[in-house]
């Protein structure tokens, strides 16, 4: 209860303006395509130079909370993930949008955030001991067997067929292999210098999200030149909190799988919205659903999405290992300060350590409230004629794609991934899978490499990989994530492509 | 085109005045733009950003340097970026990471090599240590070598990747102690390497000794030798690995500094190699530095050069039989 004696320094007069601060510039930050939490974080460290360590750490969190947030912003009403975090989102949250709910989707999104959020938080505040343990149990071999279980899901996520996810898969998986391989260095495809460094994520994400929908806006344009206003629908808040109540089952499983997932070094954050949203579709009643504009599908996404925050800053604050590049930011952050985080920053400097977590749990309260706030103005985007709208998107994607590392390079990938997926969707592929693929890849493999190198030199490959509870217990879930996948196939016929299902859907 | 370029501005220069010397004396007249090879967040970012948060003061350049990341491949993106795609007019400055580009450029497959860049001055020196967990049975490197004799290759032991301090480090141990061992590079870089050594995925490590100080000062790991010539003020009762009968010099430090493309105006390199080893030995930057246990060595322009030249020597050889 110690955490509850610091609640007062959140509330000074300026720790409270640089919360405010923060929880703003995260939202906009995380509302701009191509700025992640991590480069948003990252931007924000000079500015702390002059501040208190405490302070310092309070304007940090709080935009590390909204910036994951506010990527929600984009997803939803551009089909343009700010992070790999919000993947997911875009699913059924633009769809929504498109139906004219952009509204009521944002709203949902922020009401989840918050309630994930703070699920997190109070984990991190409760649990650290605990959850500190369980970070560390995952070595190379069940990190393996993590990204293969996500392998598994690749499948039934957002396609029209189970071959024709795990085709997009695949290209994702080989789109992953280019670059100078992570651990011996070797040279995998590098057939122009912009892609020497690999397919960074998130302007592949930009390109194979937003451009095909840019292709699709402007062909559009040219048939029908009487632009199609789109109504949007009003939303009261009231109606939103009631919805994410009523979909209980969802928001448990978002924040639930964000929570675990979020603790594991190196892999929560980009993946944690996405598993939310397939074992939420696996579990619900209404599955076919999914991919129409469904409101369980943005409560999982969203509400996993930050309730990783508070879990992935455990390694960090513990043992002074920085688990996600977000954290490793922060942790320049506090280095510049003289502090270093595991037991000293509880002993020594419990009045930083605590300010900065309480202000993480403020932060996500301010950061609903104002989300909420603009989710009914930023709704009316959908009004924008789809002509005006490509070009703001293809604009945004551009200054997006180039900022990530100030390089035209990525801007070449996102244009050429962009026009691949235009053709690919034509064919009922999906974008979610490749990126799923793109994202898993390096994971498996290295893990994979490391793994092997270290079974070699003590006991063999088949008693490190196979043996152990955890070894064991992931093996399982695969087997039986595989056979889900298989029986669903043939329980139901999927429809050709995704608008087939959507056109269906809008029939019934 | 660059030629060209250079061409037109020294005309230029020519016509619009004979006021300065050398063309050079009011450089920088615009802010000065940093490459840094590594993501946001890691130790060489956070030290660029700190060694150059005094660039805009008067006694300093007087111009703020900015900081763009180029990371990927281990350094390699950045640096093929800086040697073959960045103008060489002053304006574009590099941090460099020895031995990590030298042993890169000697192992092949990269457009740099040491002649592609020119050194300005050095700011920080991070040796790489040998550390264990807690929990391990290993007191001293004399403990891990017999366990290592005792069972050739089985000894597992991480570092943050290939051609780096840390598998100079390792391959240095190998070859003074005479014994096979398994190094396990971790795509994580150090924070990945130091985390599996704290869960036990590994024996032991090389690892940063600003990373691994903070690591024991947090009861997560033992410190058993330092890759160093000398003792190091973080960690004054940890031996070197020379005393404790190993023949290793400092071939594997982390030795961070700042360069610019090859093509400067000899002018520019001049003034900058008489300007920022003094902007490093700043009191506020040396006060936050120590803060963050960033141990900082600053050398000036002809203290790199020759320590680039032996680095070289030193990397040709011991990377020659791999």
């Amino acid at each position: 209860m110690e955490f509850l004696l610091y609640f007062g320094d959140v509330f000074t007069p300026v720790n409270f303006g640089l919360l405010l601060i923060g929880t703003i510039g995260g939202l906009i930050l995380g509302a701009t395509p191509g700025l992640s939490p991590t480069m948003a974080v990252a931007l924000l460290i000079p500015f702390t130079f002059k501040l208190e360590a405490a302070q310092g750490l309070i304007l940090l969190g709080a935009a590390y909370t909204s910036t994951v947030a506010g990527g929600a912003v984009s997803a939803i009403l551009l089909k343009i993930p700010g992070a790999p975090a919000n993947i997911a989102t875009t699913l059924d949250g633009h769809t929504m949008a498109q139906k004219g709910e952009g509204a009521k989707a944002l709203q949902l999104s922020f009401i989840s955030s918050a309630i994930g959020g703070v699920f997190g938080v109070m984990l991190l505040i409760f649990l650290t001991p605990v959850l500190a343990k369980w970070a560390l149990a995952f070595g190379p071999s069940h990190l393996f067997w993590l990204a293969i279980l996500g392998v598994t899901i690749i499948g039934s996520l957002d396609s029209s067929s189970v071959v024709k996810g795990l085709l997009s898969g695949c290209i994702g998986l080989w789109l992953a292999t280019i670059g100078f391989d992570d651990i011996m260095g070797a040279q995998r495809f590098i057939f122009h210098p912009a892609v020497s460094g690999g397919i960074n994520v998130i302007p592949a994400l930009i390109g194979l999200f937003a451009i095909p929908q840019v292709i699709t806006m402007f062909a559009k344009g040219r048939n029908d030149t009487s632009a199609e206003v789109i109504e949007v629908k009003k939303q009261p808040v009231m109606d939103s909190i009631r919805e994410v109540i009523k979909r209980k089952r969802a928001l448990g499983i978002g924040t639930a799988i964000g929570s675990v997932i979020g603790l594991i070094p190196g892999v929560g954050g980009q993946i944690a919205g996405l598993v939310a949203y397939d074992q939420a579709k696996k579990f619900s009643p209404e599955r076919d659903k999914f991919g129409t504009g469904h409101s369980e599908g943005v409560i999982a996404a969203e509400a996993a999405n930050n309730a990783m925050v508070g879990p992935s800053l455990v390694p960090l604050l513990t043992l002074s290992i920085p688990g996600s590049p977000t954290a490793a930011v922060l942790l320049g952050g506090l280095l510049i300060h003289g502090i270093f985080p595991g037991s000293d920053l509880f002993d020594n400097h419990p009045d930083v350590a605590w300010t900065f977590i309480n202000s993480m749990l403020i932060g996500q309260i301010l950061m609903c409230i104002f989300g909420l706030y603009v989710a009914g103005l930023a709704a009316s985007v959908a009004r924008v004629p789809h002509s005006v709208m490509a070009a703001v998107v293809l604009g945004l994607a551009l200054f997006g794609s180039y900022s990530v590392q100030n390089s035209m390079g990525d801007v070449y990938v996102m244009a050429s991934l962009g026009i691949g997926m235009y053709f690919l969707e034509r064919f009922g592929f999906s974008a979610a899978p490749l990126v799923l693929g793109l994202i898993l890849g390096p994971i498996a493999e290295a893990n994979f490499v490391q793994g092997s190198m270290i079974a070699n030199a003590t006991n063999g490959l088949g008693p490190y990989f196979m043996t152990g509870t955890l070894n064991l217990t992931l093996i399982a879930v695969v087997i039986a994530s595989i056979v889900y996948s298989i029986w669903m196939e043939l329980r139901q016929a999927r429809y050709t492509t995704k608008d087939d299902a959507v056109h269906k859907e809008e029939a019934l | 085109m660059k030629n060209l370029f250079a061409g037109a501005a020294i005309a230029l220069m020519g016509l619009t005045g004979t006021a300065y010397a050398d063309g050079h004396a009011n450089y920088p007249e615009r802010p000065v733009m940093m490459m840094v090879s590594y993501g946001a967040g890691g130790a060489t970012d956070f030290q660029a950003r700190i060694v150059t948060m005094t660039a805009g003061n008067e006694d300093a350049l007087g111009m703020p340097i900015a900081i763009i990341n180029k990371p990927g491949a281990g350094g390699r993106v950045g640096w093929n970026w800086l040697a073959t795609q960045a103008e060489a007019d002053g304006y574009t400055l590099g941090a460099y990471n020895v031995p990590h580009f030298i042993a890169q450029s000697i192992k092949g497959g990269v457009e740099y090599s040491a002649d592609s860049f020119e050194p300005i001055a050095n700011w920080g020196a991070d040796p790489a240590v040998f550390v264990v967990g807690a929990d391990s049975e290993m007191n001293s490197m004399t403990d891990v070598v017999d366990f290592a004799k005792a069972n050739p290759g089985k000894l597992t032991f991480s570092g943050a990747g290939l051609f780096v301090g840390h598998h100079i480090a390792a391959l240095q141990l190998e070859k003074a102690a005479g014994v096979k061992m398994a190094y396990i590079p971790s795509n994580a870089g150090g924070a990945g390497a130091m985390k599996s050594v704290i869960a036990g995925e590994v024996m032991g490590g090389v690892n940063n000794l600003s990373d691994a100080f903070r690591a024991a000062a947090a009861g997560n790991v033992k410190i058993l030798g330092v890759f160093d010539l000398e003792r190091n003020e973080f960690l004054p009762d940890v031996p070197t690995l020379k005393e404790q009968g190993f023949d290793i010099d400092n071939a594997s430090v982390n030795f961070r500094g700042v360069m610019v493309p090859k093509g400067t105006p000899q002018g520019i390199i001049d003034k900058l190699a008489a300007s920022v080893p003094a902007m490093f030995e700043n009191g506020r930057v040396a006060g936050k530095m120590k803060a963050g246990g960033s141990p900082m060595h600053v050398m000036n322009r002809e203290e790199v050069l020759e320590m680039w030249a032996a680095r070289e020597a030193t990397l040709k050889e011991l990377l020659a039989g791999l």
